[in-house]
């Protein structure tokens, strides 16, 4: 088959490798008819994310049809059409059994070296690197699902690809951003960064009672999508001071809570963008954490600070001072994508949303490397890409 | 009784919150080591930094490039022992460096340039190290050290059905991955294979010492093992919830004449992880009913998974 492979920093292919088979009893493979580029992807496609192997086939966020069932997957059967999570989960550990799906047990073999970076490790995670378990992504023709008995989720004929797709990360990833926000009639909510996960956590947002959101970027298209699709109000931080601004809508107050959607390759203007950048290349930290710091010292005394962005190493001048003393909670993690499955699956057959407004791009399994190129440089207004592998 | 004693001190290192979970008998020696290992750095950077200052401080003719050497020499060896404080390999270059040492100063006293109370004074210096480093290196390397080793795992199953399973004793080569086969031999007996790198596999015999269901079940091997070998495993339930700790301890006598590389061939380098290892893939099997792979996926190079994936599981 053929699969978009990784090979090193801004070297990414498509190769033919074989075609996977069963390889545990839980195990299905399902024949992909869409897969998307994550903006979690664009981290390591520029080198960011350690322990990736030349080789490894990216991407986890897929979905098709189940053309083999493993021995012991009994709740699927071969030609169903099926939406697959990213994360990979046994649904019967301790945190799968409480719905922290993210947080398996048992799904990382590689659970060790995962413990060496973060303490503990989380589950195993497809196409996203050797330290969430090394497994085989899905911008391919074909895909093993682990644990096929849980994870994916049957999606109704007349569903198009476009509208379910995201139901494997970028939706549910915004949904449960804008949830940590615990959000209360008439609470303002600032989000950072208008990508993707940006969209839904704004769009999200609103479904779950938010007054006003402030949609944070510097490009024109990403703002107007979120200004036109989901009725945010928007900021360039290129041109507006964003804490001012804040402040002067909140009454000097700060929003309620914080989204930050950027992640670990932030971009930020001025000394202090310069600044992260520089340690950054130096390795004295592992992310460039600009919109996390603002979204903290803009936050209300109190308030929450969503983190859907992606991180992962250390990070460096976290004002954990106006943390404590001003009581922010931070709430973060990988998605729990088992639990939203279902109802975000409603929403969209309840017509309270369509997912497949931020595409923009849709291209051939064998574009994949110029779909990494654009994205990542943004060029050509791309917020989001979708490839057809079959 | 030897496993009752592990028993206690593995409580002991829990209870005093040190972390560690694998604990090695001999950390003396390793401490010693690594004491040697910077010591030799230590000399050898003077050596190499001030060899004519430590030339007149020793009372020997200034030879600047041989004691450079020599400090290259020590620098190099130390190094080594801090890289690996558990083999003897560099503890014996720093005996024979000693004797290179000695040879030189025994060569000095001949000059008349030399200040022979002050060479009587380094050569005894250099003999006293001697005898630590010959101490030191033979106690890593004649084996006989014993090596204690444990790991615990919380696994979201009953205690019965936790117990049970290890009670089948047929069942511990699906995760301890070290062991070939166990076979049952008798009514408190079993026969165990393990692996050894090369294809090579060794063999003992062993028996039940205790079996408390549900609590406890702890083995001893018997007369004419390889490497004589006990250990215990604990079943304790959580009280919160369905789940079961589960903690086990190994213990690993090698005999003189096996030694401790046949022993470290067969635990690999760092038992108490390898240990950890095998209760992941235990807690796998008894919550999933497999173990999780990547081993035969497809890639976009030969093998599906890599030496980083190997590294982290086996």
């Amino acid at each position: 088959m053929k699969a978009n492979c990784w090979y090193g920093t801004h070297d990414v292919r498509v190769e033919t490798v074989p075609d996977p088979g069963i390889l545990n009893p839980r195990d299905a493979i399902v024949k992909i008819t869409s897969t998307a580029i994550c903006g979690s992807d664009l981290h390591l496609y520029d080198g960011y994310i350690p322990t990736m192997q030349a080789g490894d086939i990216l991407g986890h966020e897929f979905m098709g049809e189940v053309v083999e069932v493993g021995p012991g997957v009994k709740n699927l059967k071969v030609g169903e059409r099926v939406v697959v999570p990213f994360p990979i989960s046994c649904g019967q550990c301790f945190f799968c059994e409480q719905g922290m799906s993210s947080l398996c047990e048992n799904s990382n073999p590689n659970a060790l070296l995962a413990e060496k970076l973060w303490g503990h490790s989380p589950c195993g995670i497809f196409g996203y690197s050797h330290l969430l378990g090394g497994y085989a992504g899905g911008q391919a023709q074909y895909a093993r699902v682990p644990f096929a008995d849980v994870g994916p989720i049957p999606v109704p004929d007349g569903l198009d690809d476009e509208k379910v797709l995201f139901l494997s990360d970028i939706f549910p990833t915004g949904y449960m951003a804008a949830e940590a926000c615990d959000i209360k009639p008439g609470d303002v909510i600032a989000v950072w960064g208008c990508g993707p996960v940006g969209q839904f956590a704004i769009k999200s947002a609103f479904l779950l009672g938010a007054e006003r959101v402030i949609a944070i970027d510097r490009f024109p298209e990403r703002l107007a999508l979120a200004r036109q699709h989901s009725g945010a109000e928007t900021l360039n931080y290129e041109k507006a001071d964003v804490r001012d601004a804040l402040l002067e809508i909140t009454g000097g107050r700060g929003p309620d809570a914080c989204i930050e959607a950027v992640g670990m390759e932030s971009h930020s203007p001025g000394v202090l963008g310069a600044y992260d950048k520089l340690k950054q290349l130096l390795m004295l930290q592992t992310g460039r954490p600009a919109p996390l710091r603002q979204a903290i010292l803009a936050c209300r005394n109190g308030g929450i600070v969503s983190v859907p962005g992606v991180y992962g190493g250390f990070l460096d001048k976290m004002p954990f001072g106006s943390i404590m003393n001003r009581s922010i909670t931070i709430k973060t993690g990988q998605t729990h994508v088992h639990r939203y499955l279902k109802p975000l699956l409603q929403y969209i057959l309840d017509g309270k949303i369509d997912p497949s407004f931020v595409i923009t791009h849709r291209m051939r399994l064998q574009d994949a490397p110029e779909g990494f190129r654009k994205f990542r440089n943004k060029e050509d207004g791309c917020v989001k890409v979708v490839l057809k592998p079959n | 009784m030897a496993t009752e004693q592990t028993a206690e001190v593995g409580r002991r290192n829990v209870l005093e919150g040190g972390g560690t979970r694998a604990s090695r008998d001999g950390r003396g020696s390793e401490k010693l080591a690594t004491a040697l290992g910077w010591f030799s750095i230590g000399l050898g950077m003077t050596e190499i930094v001030a060899p004519r200052t430590l030339a007149k401080v020793i009372g020997i003719p200034e030879r600047p490039l041989l004691t450079r050497l020599m400090g290259l020499r020590e620098v190099a060896a130390g190094v080594g022992i801090l890289k690996r404080p558990r083999q003897a390999g560099w503890l014996w270059a720093r005996v024979g460096g000693d004797i290179l040492d000695l040879a030189a100063l025994g060569a000095a006293t001949g000059s008349r340039r030399s200040k022979s109370e002050r060479v009587a004074a380094a050569a005894a210096a250099v003999a006293g190290v001697t005898a630590i480093d010959v101490l030191c290196a033979r106690q890593l390397s004649t084996g006989g050290r014993p090596v204690s080793l444990g790991a615990t795992v919380a696994i979201n199953r009953p205690v019965e059905e936790c117990y049970r399973f290890w009670h089948d004793i047929e069942n511990l080569p699906r995760f301890l991955t070290h062991l070939k086969s166990v076979r049952i031999a008798g009514e408190r007996q079993s026969h165990w294979i393990a692996r050894a790198p090369g294809g090579r596999t060794f063999s003992w015999s062993a028996e039940v010492t205790d079996d408390a269901p549900n609590q406890r079940i702890a083995w001893r091997s018997l007369e004419g093992a390889d490497i004589p070998n006990s250990g215990w495993v604990e079943f304790e339930p959580i009280r919160r919830g369905k789940g079961t700790i589960v903690r086990v301890s190994m213990r690993y006598e090698p005999p003189l004449r096996a030694g401790g590389p046949l022993l470290t061939a067969v635990l690999g380098p760092d038992p108490g992880m390898q240990v950890r290892k095998d209760l992941l893939r235990l807690k796998q099997l008894l919550e999933t009913g497999e173990i999780a792979t990547t081993e035969g996926q497809p890639a976009g190079r030969p093998s599906g998974a890599t030496w980083l994936d190997r590294l982290a599981r086996t």
